[in-house]
Order: C-alpha cells, then structure tokens, then sequence
C-alpha cells in the first residue's frame, strides 16, 4: 500500500468515491432533483447515475442502504436494496469500483458472503463491501430480532466479516481443475470447510461460489466500528473517517492514523465530505437554506459549502492526508454536473488523483495485491487437514 | 389438427381453456450431472458472462423466463464435497439483478428458501430486482428443513419436516402483504409534491407467529407488474395444494403428454378449490431438449451428451451415495454390487429429493431392475439420471410437433429447458426450434407486454385497497395452517 504522511505532498494516489443514493444525500433533495420521484427507483436513473460518475472520473461508486427516515415524515423516501444497486451497475460499467452498504447486525453471513462474492464476478472484480451495523430498533423488528446495541455492533461487524473472508478463501483458486480423465469437477483438497464458531452462531462451509475473482473483496468500515484489535488484525482494508467540519478533517486523519498498530500496512483512509456547491448562479449556501427549509440536513460528517474552487483546495488538502474522499452530494444530478465539470478536471491537472483503468480491479485501485487462500498453505503442507 | 376425442374437451367442465400456445424458460441449474462441463465447448459456470449470454440468447428466443436455482450447501459425497459434477454457483438476485441491466423483456426468477430467510428481507430484495427490471421478477418459492443446510446458518436447522409448508405459506402471505403495503399512485407524480409518498399509503406490516415474528413498514412501492411472480415446485399433494393456494405457476416434474395432461386436471381441481380461476396457475415442467437436423443425428447427440453426463466415476459414485459406502472396486461396465448398503436412510447430501429412502429396499429394487434390463452400472445409472422422461430428443420439426400437441391439449403453459451446455446450449433451440413453433402458430412471434405478468398472461393481483389494515395478526396466519 501507498505510504501514508502528509510530508509527501500530491501523489497521484488520491481516490475520489462517490455516494449515489437516491436523488443525493439531502433528505429534501428529491424537491429539486431533476428525476421525478418515482423515477429514482428505475434502472434509467441507477443507469444515467453510475455511468455519470464513470465518465466523471470517479474511481468508486457507493450505495448506501439507509433504512427508512420515520413513516410519515414529508421526505421519507422507498430506498432500493444497496447490493442489488451495485450489482446492476456491473455490467453498465468498466472501471468504477463498486460498493454497497450491507449491513452485520440483521443479517445471515452467509447469505452476505455469497452475494458479494457473486457482486465481484458481475463487475470483473470491482467490487467492494461497505460494512454496517445497524442499532436501529426499526431493522431488527423488521426481522424479528432483539436490537444490538453497544459492543455487540462492533462483534457482530467482527464476525460478520470474519465468516466472509473465511467464506472467500474456502475454495482455493485452482479448486475447479475439469479434469476429464479422472472424471473430476473440482479438486476436494482445495475446499476447505470454515468451521466458525463465534459464540453466537456457526458457520460450517465451504462457500457455494468459487473464490470471487479478487480472491478478497476490499472490506470498508466506518472508523470506530470496528475495535483496535479487529482493524489491527485485518478486519478492514479501509476505513472511514469522518470530523465535525471540513477544518477539522486533517487533524481526525491524522489522529486515526496515529491510532492504527505501528509498522506494515494498515488499513487505507477514506475521509467523508458532504457537498454542496454554487450552482447555475445560486451560490450553495442558498441552495442548502432552501434545503433546509423542508428538512434539516442532520448529517454526522463535514460539509463542504461553496464554490467549485474551494472544494479542489480542500480536496487537495485532504487528499495529502487520506487515501481517498468519499462525496455526499446534497442533490445528486445538481452537484454531480459541477464536480464533473470543474472539480475533477482540475484535480487530475494538479495530479492528486489515482488514475482509472477498465481493467483494474478495486484491490488494484487500493494498491492491495491479491492474495492467496489462507487455507492454501495449510493444504499444501504435508499431512495438513482441514 | 382437430381431433373429434379432443383432449381439451375435458377440460370444458372447470372452464379451464387451452390456450393453444406454449413457452419457454430456461433454467440455469448447473450443479447436477446434467450440465456437461467434459467438452471443448463447455465454458464457465460462474463466470458473468455465460449468464449474459444464455439470458441473451434467451431473450432473443421470445423465452418468457430466465431462472436461477439457489446453494445453501455445496453437495456432498461421503462426508466430502462431491467432485464430480459441475459445484458452485452465484446468488440468485446478485445475478438476475446484474442480469436486469442487459435485458429488456425476458422474466427473472430467483429460487429463494423460506427457510434460511428472512420475510423482510427477502420480500424487500425482491421488490428491489423487480423494479430494477421494470417489472421482470419472479421467486420460485423452495423449503428445506434439514439440519445439515442449517449449519451455514444463525438459525441452524430449526423447522421440523412436517412444519415446512405451514412455515412456507406464513412466509408467502407475510411478503405477499409487504408487497401489498404501498398503495397504488403512493409516490409524488413529481417534484412539486407536498410529500414523497401521500400521506396514510403506507401500511405495516405485522405477524407474529410460530418461527418468526415481523413487524414492518415496507419500504418499496408497487412495481410495473404489481408485484414479483410466484413460483413453485413442490409435487406432493400438499405441495400442490400450496401452489394452488399461492403460486402463478408450478415449475412441475410431469413433462410427458398423458402424465401432464393429468397433472393439469389435479391442479385446475385443486386451483377451483381454493377459490381462484381455472387459468390462475400455469405449468411449466422442467426439460431437457436434444436436437438435430435429422432424428439420427439427435439420437447420436443424445448418445454422446449422456456419456459426458455419466461418466464411468460418477456412475460408482451416484451408487456411493445410496449404499453408503465405498465402491471403487465395482466395474462401472459390469452388474450392480453385489454387497448392501451400510447405511439405513440415504442422506441428504446430495442437495437432491432422494434423501430419506430406505437404502436396503432401494438397492434390492434397483439390482432387480437392473439385472431384469440387462444394464451395467453405468447404464443403469444414466437412466436413472437422465430424467430420460423430461427430454425431447429428436429433429427440430419432430419435436416441434411433439409440442404442438402439448399448445393445442392445454397440457402445459410451457417448459422450462434446463441446457446441458453452457453457454451455448440455447443456441440450437433459439434458432432453429423456436421458428419451427412459430410457423406452427404455437409459439409467440414477440413479447406480449414489458412486464413477466404480461408476459405469462397472468391477471394483476386483486388490490387490498387503502381501507383495509393489512397487518395480520398470529391467529389469522396459524388459522390457514
């Protein structure tokens, strides 16, 4: 992985993400989305939305898999499944990365290991998981579960994608050999059962996919999701990090970075941006107040308001400290025209940003090699079980 | 083509009227001894691309459905994962939603287990393939209650046999109910609109019951279709009497004429039973097309393709997997074994319906059998396989014949062709059987509508209607029990 001071200056490396749920990030956006409301929800829109960010020069895109704002409410908008989102935006696209919120707290590991898997052989291994725990009482009634809550969130986030990249690794990359002589599909040795036993479930394997084609699928996660121990050990291949205010944003980088085990690679960061720029002559505070008059916009990360040169200083900056930027743009069709336009050209003239490549995976973009099975070394070795 | 015994007369009395056409699906299964993965054509199982292609393929083909079966456990062979057939396979919806975005108007149809998932859940991600698709999603409704698939699962194996079709039907009705939540014209017509969704259109949806408890406000509106299709294969007769129930079509095993034509009577009884119309259910049984120019050469083909099925390996191991034991030193060429099964029931593991019979009785049947036909173990095993009675083998217009008589009788809507070569093994079909239907005038010459509902002339589903509350409560649900 890339190296991680800010003494470095601009290094080519920067990736841009691109949140692209719904009409944007703002829970009012759909008021002045140029898509009609229902129209979100249809493949024209998920189609126009991901190619938009391609062409753009983002390097990922990300879905997010918000439950529902309170029933009732003016603004509360249907939200399609983040995954299957993702999954529609394979075979649409070359070289956006692709990275759907899915959530550990109410949901079956299995389940969840199978369909990102099938997600990285439906976009060429361009996949990537944004991990979730969700406390909201509203899911786990949903499913008929007691509300995880504290600590839990966090093992449950643990070994959720401890039972995945088990999972993963359980066929070794040459499983399927095809050997018509000796009548054989697959070379058993090369399967692997998991056998995970967490305390709260069991998970026997091995997958029901071969081993998606980046052997492990890049794992994102909130900062301070997981614990020191888990990240220390490989749980997350990035992390989120996210500040009060644009300003404050180099110093949580900085500190989340000083927080991670000392020495070999961690996890890259990922800083979080909320975004609304001047647009068509309407300066952005004034598009937000506007906003915000229908609903307050009562976002946890920083929010970048202002002009389109403003935003490539800060991004500059930011990117010196972080691997990468994920954009919450407040109207999706609004913002995106202007970060198309006048943010990201003028990023890559000042060369901060990674380049994109159709054939490059998401690991790839990440600068993580692919790995092998943890189980190949166990079989190779002689008179090694598992 | 009129015939004065005219099959269809008896089915004047229920009012069920044949529709004169038939359909066709495909079913991407894979993981049996029916894909033949040992030629030079046979390309990736797993690979998107073979996906793309044979629902392409499909779709070029007028076919009305593209379907994907679902693992939970890979298929085993004596306490290993079995080596010999084709293993591994995608998510369903990960890949039908993929799907969705280089296909217009063919359906797309995800096995989903009622055992492993959640009601939410899974009511949601299907709601999300069938507007992601315009309308194009259908579930083939699957129970299992073993154990040894619950050990991939929080839950475990938790459900008792006789309880599956109990657990299944309260799971149906509850994602019927999510998908019945939102009322018509519920989403702002644009972005002028006072709210997003008119106030009082969403209702939630709560049960409680025995193996699971929900309570939700769903969270997608209606798609172009209403809602996703429903599928089902169950045989037995409290299968059929749930497909009756709940089900649009029944994914049958009674392919051949006489034997579906029965088939059709028992369902449109059991259909008039449960209080829906005659032509409510349709039926699509599972089959295998072998085709050629000329009847020989399809008999050769079929020669060939059977031999690739069921090599000398998987003929001792299919046994393997009835007696229990190690068979290695049997002749695949010579008589059954001689030597009986060590275990009592036969297992699961397979990932097929054969569990649970009595392995003595069955091998003494079966060494009867054999020995009575003269069929070496290989032989007997590829006719136990082969699924010989769901193939049509034969010239492009000889079975082009074959399945006018199904189109005219109202034996079936359809079939569902599972190909035993992947990608390519619509090609032959696509090209040169669906014209031959078509000059026949029993086969559609384009796609009735967009949406799968359309598609399979299946009626909308009747409307709720805002007033009425659609939560159910324990009682109402243990009562259709």
């Amino acid at each position: 992985m890339s190296s991680h001071s800010a003494q470095d200056g601009p290094r080519e490396h920067g990736l841009l993400l691109l949140e692209l749920d719904g009409a944007g990030s703002h829970p009012a956006a759909w008021r002045v989305s140029r898509t009609a409301p229902a129209a979100v929800l249809g493949p024209e829109h998920l189609r126009g939305a991901v190619l938009a960010a391609e062409s753009a020069g983002f390097h990922a895109a990300t879905f997010s898999d918000p439950g529902m704002p309170a029933p009732g409410h003016p603004d509360a908008a249907a939200r399609l499944n983040a995954l299957q989102r993702a999954a529609f935006a394979g075979p649409v696209t070359r070289s956006l990365a692709l990275i759907p919120e899915v959530d550990t707290a109410y949901t079956e590991p299995f389940h969840i290991s199978t369909q990102l898997a099938s997600l990285d052989y439906v976009s060429g291994g361009r996949a990537g998981w944004l991990v979730a725990a969700s406390s909201s009482a509203a899911d786990a009634a949903a499913v008929g579960r007691d509300t995880v809550r504290g600590d839990r969130l966090s093992r449950e986030a643990a070994d959720s994608i401890e039972v995945s990249r088990r999972l993963w690794d359980s066929w070794e990359d040459n499983a399927v050999i095809r050997d018509v002589p000796t009548g054989r599909y697959l070379d058993v040795d090369k399967l692997h059962y998991i056998d995970v036993e967490n305390g709260s479930y069991s998970v026997k394997g091995p997958s029901i996919i071969p081993r998606p084609p980046q052997g492990q699928l890049p794992v994102l996660a909130p900062a301070g999701l997981l614990t020191a121990e888990a990240v220390a050990a490989g749980a997350a291949d990035a992390l989120l990090v996210s500040a009060p205010t644009p300003g404050l944003l180099a110093a949580e980088l900085a500190a989340t970075r000083a927080g991670l085990a000392a020495g070999g690679d961690g996890p890259a960061l990922i800083a979080e941006l909320d975004v609304v720029l001047d647009s068509r002559g309407q300066p952005a505070a004034e598009r937000l107040a506007g906003l915000n008059g229908h609903t307050p916009w009562q976002s946890p990360r920083a929010q970048f308001i202002g002009s389109a040169a403003g935003l490539t200083d800060l991004l500059t900056e930011v990117l010196a400290w972080a691997e990468g930027v994920r954009l919450h743009p407040a109207v999706l069709d609004t913002d995106l025209e202007e970060l198309t336009r006048l943010v990201l050209p003028e990023l890559r003239r000042r060369g901060v940003l990674a380049p994109t490549s159709p054939d490059a995976t998401f690991r790839d973009q990440l600068g993580l090699a692919r790995p092998a099975s943890r189980y190949a070394a166990a079989s190779s070795a002689p008179g090694a079980e598992n | 083509m009129s015939h004065s015994t005219h099959p269809a007369a008896e089915f004047t009395a229920s009012g069920f009227i044949p529709s004169g056409q038939i359909q066709l699906g495909v079913f991407f299964q894979g993981v049996n001894s029916g894909t033949v993965w040992k030629a030079a054509e046979s390309g990736s199982q797993t690979d998107f691309e073979s996906f793309r292609r044979i629902a392409q393929t499909a779709e070029r083909g007028l076919f009305a459905a593209f379907f994907l079966g679902e693992g939970l456990r890979l298929r085993e062979h004596l306490g290993r994962p079995h080596a010999l057939d084709v293993a591994g396979r995608p998510d369903a919806q990960t890949a039908l939603a993929a799907l969705a975005a280089v296909t217009t108007k063919i359906g797309l149809v995800a096995t989903q287990n009622t055992t492993y998932n959640d009601p939410a859940d899974l009511a949601h991600r299907l709601s999300t393939l069938d507007l992601l698709s315009g309308g194009r999603a259908a579930w083939n409704i699957v129970t299992t209650d073993n154990a040894w698939t619950g050990a991939n699962f929080r839950r475990g194996g938790y459900l008792d046999h006789a309880d599956r079709y109990t657990h299944a039907e309260a799971f149906v009705e509850t994602a019927k109910r999510i998908w019945d939540a939102w009322d018509d014209g519920a989403v702002a017509g644009s972005a002028s609109a006072e709210r997003w969704s008119a106030e009082g259109s969403v209702r939630r949806v709560r049960h409680t019951g025995r193996h699971y408890t929900v309570d939700v406000t769903p969270r997608l509106p209606r798609s172009a279709q209403y809602r996703p299709v429903l599928f089902q294969a169950g045989d037995s007769p409290e299968g059929r009497d749930f497909a009756a129930r709940q089900a649009d079509v029944i994914f049958s095993a009674h392919p051949q004429l006489d034997d579906a034509l029965e088939f059709r009577r028992d369902i449109v009884e059991r259909t008039l039973r449960a209080g829906r119309g005659a032509q409510d259910v349709k039926i699509m049984p599972a089959s295998e097309f072998i085709l050629a120019a000329t009847p020989r050469e399809a008999l050769e083909k079929k020669a060939w393709v059977r031999s690739l099925q069921i090599g000398p390996q998987q003929a001792i191991a299919y046994l393997e997997q009835f007696w229990g034991r190690e068979l290695q030193g049997y002749d695949p060429d010579g008589p059954l074994p001689d030597i009986d099964p060590v275990v009592e029931e036969t297992s699961e593991t397979r990932g097929s319906g054969f569990h649970g019979a009595k392995a003595r009785q069955l091998a003494d049947q079966w060494r009867a059998e054999a020995t009575e036909k003269g069929l070496s173990i290989r032989q007997f095993v590829s006719a136990k396989t082969s699924r010989g009675d769901s193939t049509f083998t034969g010239s492009y217009t000889e079975v082009a014949d074959r399945l006018s008589e199904y189109a005219r009788t109202g034996a079936v809507d359809g079939f569902n062709i599972s190909p035993w070569l992947i990608p390519s093994g619509l090609d032959d079909i696509v090209n040169h059987l669906v014209p031959e239907l078509q000059e026949r005038g029993v086969y559609p010459t384009e796609y009735a509508g967009s949406t799968l509902r359309e598609n399979l002339g299946l009626a909308t589903p009747a409307h709720t209607g805002a007033s009425v509350e659609v939560g159910i409560d324990s009682s109402s649900v243990t009562a259709q029990a």
